[in-house]
């Protein structure tokens, strides 16, 4: 096997561990640092799937947004040595069924033969290509997410605000 | 590496975990992470269908736009936790059985 090669099943197995971690951690604590490792190594599996300009986004807003507000959330809403309140989950035999469901599914979609391996590129750039497109192809649903951003951030902030009618 | 298994696999995988994940744990916040890691899954399925089926990279940009969503989704699903705790003292779900209190 060449170097590549095996950093890519690294990257995988690593990967998988860590969502493994996010879904099974006793702690929030826990899964959200594990969360922080899943969102690295999908930016590694990126950069393997040709998409630069992706995996360079993927660290910046799921790291260093996403992340970030996702432990802020879990600092400021539990009280982190309440065991109790820690430890609660729904009955796991009934998740891990839910799961089984779903993983049966995927699996026979997958086992499905053939799947396309049509083309295989060679690695190019991306990013001159994405703005390309964005801006001619898909301006309208550009338009409309960054309408819809600024509602979310309006949103948010409206959501989120100290409330003072009690005065 | 270059197949288009090993990535269905990992993203069948993530999507399974971030399933099991939505459904066990009972904290807001632990959902949330459960559909970031849905999502994420979605995501590599999109970029390797464009590397490996499209001429072009049209996937790319889809998965742009799934990021786009996702931290909108975040930023107000922490705001609705943030407003629900501070109402009620809690964030397990199953506690949460009012449309107003």
């Amino acid at each position: 096997m060449e170097m590549q090669e095996v950093l890519f099943y690294a990257i995988m197995a690593f990967t998988i561990f860590s969502a493994v971690i996010v879904a099974f951690a006793n702690k929030l604590i826990h899964s959200a640092f594990a969360l922080l490792f899943t969102f690295v190594g999908f930016a590694g599996l990126y950069i393997y799937l040709s998409a630069d300009f992706l995996a360079v986004t993927q660290i910046i807003i799921y790291v260093g947004g996403i992340l970030v507000l996702i432990l802020f959330g879990v600092l400021m809403t539990q009280d982190i040595y309440d065991v109790k309140a820690i430890a609660a989950h729904n009955p796991l035999l009934l998740s891990l069924g839910g799961g089984a469901f779903t993983a049966i599914i995927l699996a026979v979609l997958i086992s499905k033969k053939p799947w396309f391996t049509l083309l295989n590129k060679e690695f190019e750039p991306t990013t001159a290509t994405i703005g390309k497109l964005i801006l001619y192809e898909y301006l309208l649903p550009f338009e409309i997410a960054s309408i819809l951003l600024l509602g979310a951030l309006i949103g948010a902030v409206y959501l989120a605000r100290a409330e003072d009618k009690d005065k | 590496m270059n197949s288009i298994i090993p990535y269905l696999i990992v993203g069948a995988i993530v999507f399974v975990l971030g399933i099991f994940t939505i459904v066990y744990k009972k904290n807001a916040v632990g959902i949330l992470m459960g559909i970031e890691l849905v999502l994420n899954s979605v995501n590599i399925n999109f970029i390797a269908f464009a590397k490996f089926v499209d001429t072009g990279i049209h996937g790319q940009i889809i998965s742009i736009f799934v990021i786009i969503l996702a931290a909108a989704e975040a930023a107000i699903a922490l705001a609705i936790i943030l407003n629900i705790y501070r109402m009620k003292a809690t964030v397990d779900v199953t506690q949460l059985n009012k449309m107003k209190h």
